[in-house]
């Protein structure tokens, strides 16, 4: 197989895979260990393509480029960055674990359940890789489809409303992404991301950024959020707060950083505040959210406003930084769920009034809650720890008063984080924990210990990740946002 | 003696087959064994729509160069190709939704199909119209035929109720459109499209009025709000296979031949239409959608749904540009797929239930008719202009000529509404999927009737169109710009 297929096959294989689990009539078990082996397949595709890419090249890679409609200078146009590359890498891996998860768990319906959540993963990666505006959008909307069905089929009592207001939120959003889009496409003659140039239109920045801040979501805009973190079944929320999320990013990126150098710098300290207010509000309610689900939810709120500090600080520091911490959130805030969704098997809620005590006798649930816990805490050596330092040092150039709100919201993260453990593994045995449930089983450590052990590889080496995103330099972050 | 004008028999040739085709199936009512008479129809039927498909196809391979024939009476040129192709597709699906639509039982057979093909002729015979006599003529033999075909089930209140209704408000358009040429005539003394444009001067307050009143004839076939107030009664009154047909082919006809008009004959009243299309285009978005969020009968949901979508097809033609042209062209082809897929799923729960359907009765559908379910999620998602379908392109080009035209406020009118218009048809999609059936106990007393071959293949063949004219856009866009060079931009 030729280089430049891999970035397509990215999106073919999961598409392809999903119609396959989706079109025969497999039993069951055949229909999940075929998603499964498939997701692994994706992963074992992804390393071939990272080692297939040059780090030290800051331009466009494995790109490949067909006509699609050709009068209005639209391409199907994929390829990837090292950024880029990172986030299909946390996609691949946490679908794999998501996939997993809802095999163990099992589901209702299973060829469609697996087939949508492979589409999704094609989707997802189409996100990543998309070099062309229509690309992206169609990719963008087209995640949305598997997720209103994941969410609105399979997911808690509430799952009706759920959907609908993630969907109202969502799609307000894209369809003033459109309209940006039909006017910066049609301005600058064609579609491309590469071939464009910048515009320094405030409206049709604005328009970009309402989309991504709803996807995000970002404060004030995440009005969805509760519902369907809680409402959908713990590998979805997974996704959804692991990388669904990390769209946003891409788009921040890829289009508002890199087209509108102007808009950018004038309203600065707009999205900064948002950000921090984001940041500040996220991990307070988390901190007095009365469920699990509800606190990983709000600190991914309050996580995603990190990033957007890191993004918005203009600095290479900050943009490795948000890569970095977007790559170590993805896999901490799966991992998180995951661990929900073991706890709510196990005590039939999520509420933290009812758990308690669950470590006596459950050593193996008891030390990985407490490890994932400790990274998303971001102590010092975590891969969090990394991330958010470098967000800091980055936003520290713009006014050091961001850095301290950031470094401020980091001890929140800490008390919510440590809330959450001590509510779950210490103090009495909870009213609906009973001494029969069972420590986490080999499955559910075979998905959560791969996951942790990412997440330790990049505490180790968190270089590996920040120093080859724009390949290392200023000058390659640069040459992202003035489009190579 | 009279001089006869030459003919281009071969220009003519869709609409002729058509006409022949249902002369026959007539005559098969009368000399047909009754046993045999469904399938005979519905085979001649079904041969002529091919027929007539292949014959606008060669005539739009050979019309490069637009020319009048028939002594002015009719253009051949790629745009009238254009709609009679999609014209005959429609029909052709129409048809194989029929088979099994039986208003009367096995009575009056020949006729229905004789009337469905006897239709689309005149909906060919108008797009190609190029006189203000012969567009007043292909509208009327249309709609007369159409009338009848909405009242066909007269046993039913509701269908008698749909064909008057059809009645009364379409005479009344095409009352206005007679009158409205009257006037344009009155001031230009021409009833050639081009020459009008020759004739009249700017400004002209007679021909504006006339324009005017055209347009509102135009604006009832095309069901645009405020000329729209019959399209949810019919379409959920005439036989669901009928009004598959109707959405998709009288809109493509209507708007086809209004874009041709504005652009031949009034290039001098450019300002006054443009303007007046973008209001109607925002009024058909606003009433469309605002109405359809309350329905929960899925014929009339989806007639509001056409109600808006006929403002989306408007948007392009207030453009009036190239890029306008193609733009509607383009749309038409998915919005043609998606809506008679969209009701022939309609017409298979209708026909599996035995009465109207409506969101209840569609819960649990998508499980148990996983085809179906399937194709009526992608009909709604195209519908709502969602990528992955040809819904979502033409919405693009629509809105990408409405800003190459500095009609930035249709493009925003259209983003709000496609908002909006989420709503009800992730709706439909909820129902299908969201909600068990036990809940709601829809199911039929004695089991389902057996599986609908040719309406699955109906329904499969506009899910391929609806699909594949998101991933095969090039193809499908220069066709639709070399018929759009026809017009005079």
């Amino acid at each position: 197989m030729s280089s430049e297929w891999l970035t397509t096959m990215l999106v073919l294989l999961p598409v392809g895979g999903g119609l396959a689990v989706w079109l025969f009539p497999w039993t069951r078990y055949q229909a999940g260990s075929l998603a499964v082996l498939i997701a692994l397949v994706e992963v074992g595709l992804w390393v071939e393509t990272a080692l297939a890419f040059d780090f030290d090249n800051p331009r466009l890679q494995l790109s490949q480029r067909h006509e699609w409609f050709s009068d209005l200078g639209v391409s199907y146009h994929v390829g990837l960055y090292g950024w880029s590359l990172w986030l299909t890498g946390a996609t691949v891996v946490v679908m794999a674990a998501a996939i997993a998860y809802a095999f163990w768990a099992g589901r209702e319906r299973p060829r469609a359940y697996f087939g949508l959540m492979l589409f999704l993963t094609g989707a997802i990666a189409g996100v990543f890789v998309a070099q062309d505006l229509l690309v992206f959008y169609a990719f963008f909307e087209a995640m949305l489809i598997p997720l209103y069905a994941l969410v609105g089929v399979w997911g808690g009592a509430g799952r009706i409303g759920a959907t609908l207001k993630f969907v109202i939120y969502t799609m307000a959003g894209s369809l003033l992404m459109l309209a940006a889009i039909v006017v910066f496409g049609l301005q600058q003659g064609t579609f491309d991301l590469v071939d464009s140039g910048t515009s320094n239109s405030v409206w049709l920045f604005l328009g970009f950024l309402a989309a991504f801040a709803v996807k995000a979501p970002l404060f004030p805009l995440h009005g969805w959020l509760p519902d369907a973190y809680r409402e959908s079944s713990p590998e979805v929320a997974a996704v959804l707060s692991g990388i669904v999320s990390k769209a946003a990013v891409f788009g921040l990126l890829r289009i508002v950083l890199a087209k509108f150098p102007e808009p950018v710098s004038d309203l600065r300290v707009l999205v900064l505040a948002f950000a921090s207010a984001g940041l500040v509000y996220g991990s307070l309610v988390a901190f007095r959210a009365p469920d699990l689900r509800g606190v990983v939810a709000y600190s991914s709120l309050s996580q995603m406003g990190l990033i957007t500090l890191g993004l918005f600080s203009g600095t290479t520091l900050g943009l490795n930084g948000a890569i970095l911490h977007s790559v170590s959130h993805a896999l901490v805030s799966t991992s998180l769920f995951l661990l929900a969704g073991a706890i709510e098997r196990r005590a039939a809620t999520g509420e933290l009034a009812f758990l308690g005590g669950m470590a006596r006798g459950r050593p193996a649930l008891a030390t990985v809650l407490l490890a994932v816990g400790v990274i998303a805490l971001a102590v010092p050596g975590s891969s969090a720890f990394a991330g958010e330092f470098l967000i800091l040092a980055g936003v520290f150039d713009v006014g050091w008063w961001w850095a301290a709100i950031g470094a401020g919201a980091i001890v929140l993260a800490a008390m919510y984080t440590l809330r959450l453990i001590s509510a779950v593994l210490h103090v009495a045995p909870g009213p609906r924990v009973t001494e029969s449930a069972l420590d986490l089983r080999p499955a559910e450590l075979g998905i959560i210990v791969p996951l942790l052990g990412v997440l330790l590889a990049l505490s180790a080496w968190p270089n590996g990740i920040s120093a080859h995103s724009f390949a290392g330099d200023f000058a390659g972050a640069k040459q992202v946002q003035a489009s190579p | 003696m009279i001089q006869t004008p030459t003919i281009d028999w071969f220009a003519l040739m869709p609409v002729l087959v058509l006409l022949g085709a249902g002369a026959v199936s007539l005559l098969g009512a009368v000399l047909v064994p009754a046993g045999v008479r469904r399938p005979f129809s519905f085979f001649v039927t079904g041969l002529g729509f091919a027929a007539a498909f292949g014959y606008a196809a060669t005539l739009f391979s050979e019309s490069e160069h637009g020319e009048t024939i028939v002594a002015g009476a009719m253009r051949r040129d790629r745009w009238y190709a254009f709609a009679a192709l999609i014209i005959c597709g429609a029909g052709f699906l129409a048809t194989l939704v029929s088979w099994g639509e039986r208003p009367r039982g096995d009575e009056h057979v020949g006729e229905y199909f004789a009337l469905l093909s006897t239709a689309a002729a005149g909906m060919i015979f108008l797009a190609g119209a190029s006189n203000l006599m012969t567009i007043f003529l292909g509208l009327e033999w249309f709609s007369i035929a159409l009338y009848i075909l909405c009242a066909v089930s007269a046993e039913r209140p509701a269908a008698l109720e749909a064909g008057l209704k059809y009645l009364v408000v379409g005479s009344f358009g095409s009352a206005m459109l007679l009158f409205g040429s009257a006037l344009v005539y009155g001031a230009t003394g021409e009833l050639e499209l081009a020459r009008i444009a020759s004739t009249a001067g700017a400004g002209d307050r007679l021909a504006v009025a006339g324009l005017a009143l055209i347009l509102v004839g135009l604006g009832f076939k095309a069901s645009a709000a405020p000329f729209h107030m019959w399209t949810p009664d019919v379409y959920e009154g005439a036989p669901t296979a009928v009004t598959a047909f109707m959405s998709a082919a009288t809109k493509t006809a209507a708007l086809v031949l209004a874009y041709r008009v504005l652009q031949t004959a009034f290039p001098q009243e450019h300002g006054f239409w443009t303007a007046t299309i973008g209001a109607i285009a925002v009024a058909s978005l606003a009433v469309g959608n605002l109405a359809a969020l309350v329905q929960r009968d899925l014929k009339r949901l989806l007639a509001y749904s056409s109600i808006s979508h006929a403002g989306f097809m408007l948007i392009p033609i207030a453009a009036a540009t190239q890029l306008g042209g193609r733009a509607l062209l383009f749309y038409l082809v998915p919005y043609s797929a998606m809506s008679i897929g969209a009701f022939a799923v309609v017409a298979a729960r209708e026909r599996e239930l035995g009465r109207a359907v409506d969101l209840d009765s569609l819960s649990g559908m998508g499980w148990e008719r996983p085809f179906l379910g399937i194709s009526l999620w992608v009909f709604m998602l195209g519908f709502a202009g969602l990528p992955l379908t040809g819904g979502f392109v033409g919405k693009f080009y629509a809105f990408s000529a409405a800003y190459d035209a500095g009609m930035i406020w249709l493009v925003i009118a259209g983003v709000v509404a496609t908002a909006l218009s989420l709503y009800y048809y992730l709706g439909v999609i909820r129902a299908l999927y969201m909600r068990l059936g036990p809940e709601l106990r829809p199911a039929a007393v004695g089991g389902s009737p057996p599986r609908e071959t040719l309406l699955h293949v109906a329904v499969g063949a506009a899910l391929v169109v609806t699909v594949g004219s998101f991933f095969a856009v090039q193809p499908l866009i220069e066709l639709a710009r070399d018929a759009a060079t026809a017009l005079p931009f």
